[in-house]
């Protein structure tokens, strides 16, 4: 009995997915705030017992697997579902298919919980693909606009082919070992020729998924013709879940590589911040805007990545944590802007802080997050994945990030001008409001402001990391 | 009777890896670029089947990863057979060129 509490929460959100099955039936999804307040109460509800105490330890033989770290990942994971499921309200309720929504996002993070959780290659490849499967279904929201069709059809087609590069990998792997549980890989790893192969086209295919340059092409296009939800939940959640799996895929399951990861690492970080700030210095719409600015983000993570310690694991769950707040605010401004003008050009911001100094604000508190200004929570966060990355002495990688940095600085203070200084080209009306947008956007900076300066927040990463 | 030694076999699995590489770059329909998605994951299946078959003959892990492949496969295409009709439906083309709204 005590051996299936460890699926706790995968229980919890198979639960949900047949609550919601069950109010389909009774037709309950049509009477909307009714059906949209118990779903958020639902998810709360899911968040807090995230954080009773859990038992650890494996079952199935080895194939599933929970420590005191993949706990914390799910429970940053279920904060931000709750969070994303507050911030799209408004989308929600005009939409037709807001169940469908809730069916398909839980049924991701179902998927994305296995993944957290897998201590074979199997599971890890069955987790990927249940959590990437329902996103695409998900992009393709809007039945009627094209270009949510095509961002379903880029996601879809571009997941499916970076899959088969790491299926591919895998079997290789297979070759070379002999047994895919996550122990006996470990054991067994020697880096000959045929690894190495292994290794290389596993990394792109995880590559693919965390969209690192050169593997970024189909991000831009996704993030900008899916809906805001959900462009929200692919570069929060999906990105983030499938960072924390490649720290273990990195760190346990090819440590015995390390020398030969370490390079390669480093130039996909070093790409991946250039090439993710010097495009998005010419974006005019908002969504692409943040998905360059999310390519450059994992460019930062990968120097963490390049730690190669455990302080590198820790940086890097605490980024993601800051991450995950700084860019739900950013989506929650632009979701309440896309639904009170329609528009999501970066030049509808110019002068919002005259006519809604309330969004403004928000706006400003995420947007310094991402750029790494002092007394946000962003500036901790950068500043211990840079420390991580000095471990290694890669000098031309945190030279690299150096410059990087001030690049992004440049990035978001141009919106945070177009806000503040700027005249508007057309008075934006001041947005509707809604309670739900609000407790989200209040808890996401009262988050960002805070974090920084709570030491046991990342003193308890730590801990939980070196077990 | 003598067998065909691994090195063919992956030699097979290699060109079928390839050319589904080479066919997803260079088909411009939805429906060709999702076989050449096929051919990329019956490499890997191949792969497992034959590294199954002589090198670890006494357990049958590849075999098995290959039957949760194949239904993976399954689900991935009914997905995006589903999208490509929704986007043949409404916008008559399943022409990757023309889904093009959002180059820059």
């Amino acid at each position: 009995m005590d051996n299936v509490l460890l699926f706790r929460f995968e229980i919890i959100i198979a639960a949900l997915i047949l609550m919601l099955l069950v109010m389909s039936l009774r037709d309950f999804n049509t009477k909307v705030t009714a059906f949209l307040g118990t779903m958020n109460v639902l998810l709360l509800v899911n968040f807090l017992i995230g954080w009773l105490p859990m038992y650890t330890g494996s079952y199935f033989s080895g194939f599933f697997r929970t420590t005191d770290l993949i706990v914390f990942e799910k429970n940053i994971l279920n904060l931000g579902i709750l969070l994303i499921s507050l911030t799209s309200y408004q989308w929600l309720k005009k939409s037709e298919h807001r169940l469908e929504f809730y069916f398909l996002m839980l049924s991701s993070i179902m998927g994305v919980f296995v993944m957290l959780s897998s201590g074979h290659i199997l599971m890890l490849y069955l987790g990927v693909e249940m959590s990437t499967i329902p996103i695409a279904a998900m992009s393709n929201f809007n039945l009627d606009e094209k270009r949510s069709s095509e961002a379903g059809l880029k996601l879809i087609l571009s997941s499916a082919f970076s899959t088969g590069i790491m299926l591919f990998g895998i079997s290789l792997l297979y070759g070379a070992v002999g047994n895919l549980s996550f122990d006996s890989v470990i054991a067994n790893l020697h880096p000959d020729m045929l690894t190495l192969f292994a290794f290389t086209f596993i990394l792109a295919g995880f590559a693919f998924k965390m969209s690192i340059v050169p593997f970024h092409l189909w991000t831009a296009d996704v993030y900008e013709g899916s809906p805001i939800a959900v462009t929200n939940f692919l570069s929060v959640i999906s990105k983030g879940s499938v960072v924390f799996v490649f720290l273990t895929i990195l760190y346990q399951l090819f440590g015995g590589l390390k020398d030969e990861w370490l390079y390669a690492i480093s130039i996909l970080s070093i790409l991946s911040m250039t090439v993710g700030n010097l495009f998005a210095l010419r974006q005019q719409n908002a969504k692409r805007f943040l998905a360059f600015s999310s390519i450059a983000q994992v460019g930062f993570v990968l120097v963490g990545v390049a730690g190669a310690s455990v302080m590198g694991s820790t940086s890097v769950v605490y980024f993601i944590l800051i991450y995950l707040l700084s860019n739900i605010a950013a989506f929650g401004v632009i979701g309440a802007m896309a639904d009170s003008t329609g528009s999501e050009s970066l030049q509808s911001f110019k002068g919002l802080y005259k006519s809604n100094p309330f969004y403004a604000l928000f706006m400003v508190v995420a947007l310094f997050s991402l750029a790494g200004v002092p007394p946000v929570a962003g500036f901790f966060g950068k500043l211990f994945l840079l420390t991580a990355g000095m471990n290694s002495k890669l000098y031309v990688l945190l030279g690299f990030a150096g410059v990087n940095l001030v690049l992004s600085l440049y990035n978001y203070l141009r919106v945070v001008k177009y806000m503040f200084i700027d005249e508007a080209v057309t008075t934006v009306p001041p947005l509707q409001r809604n309670r739900q947008l609000t407790i989200a956007l209040v808890t996401c900076t009262i988050g960002l402001l805070i974090i920084g300066f709570i030491p046991a927040i990342y003193q308890y990463i730590d801990q939980i990391c070196r077990m | 009777m003598e067998q065909v030694p691994l090195s063919h076999i992956l030699i097979l699995s290699s060109a079928l890896f390839f050319l589904g590489i080479y066919g997803f770059f260079s088909r411009r329909n939805m429906i060709t670029m999702l076989m050449s998605i096929e051919l990329i994951l019956n490499s890997a299946n191949i792969n497992f089947i034959a590294f199954n078959k002589y090198l670890f003959p006494h357990q049958l892990e590849g075999v098995f990863f290959t039957m949760f492949i194949i239904v993976v496969a399954a689900a991935e295409v009914s997905l995006s057979i589903a999208i490509i009709i929704n986007l043949y439906r409404r916008f008559n083309t399943i022409d990757i060129e023309d889904t093009t709204t959002m180059k820059y």
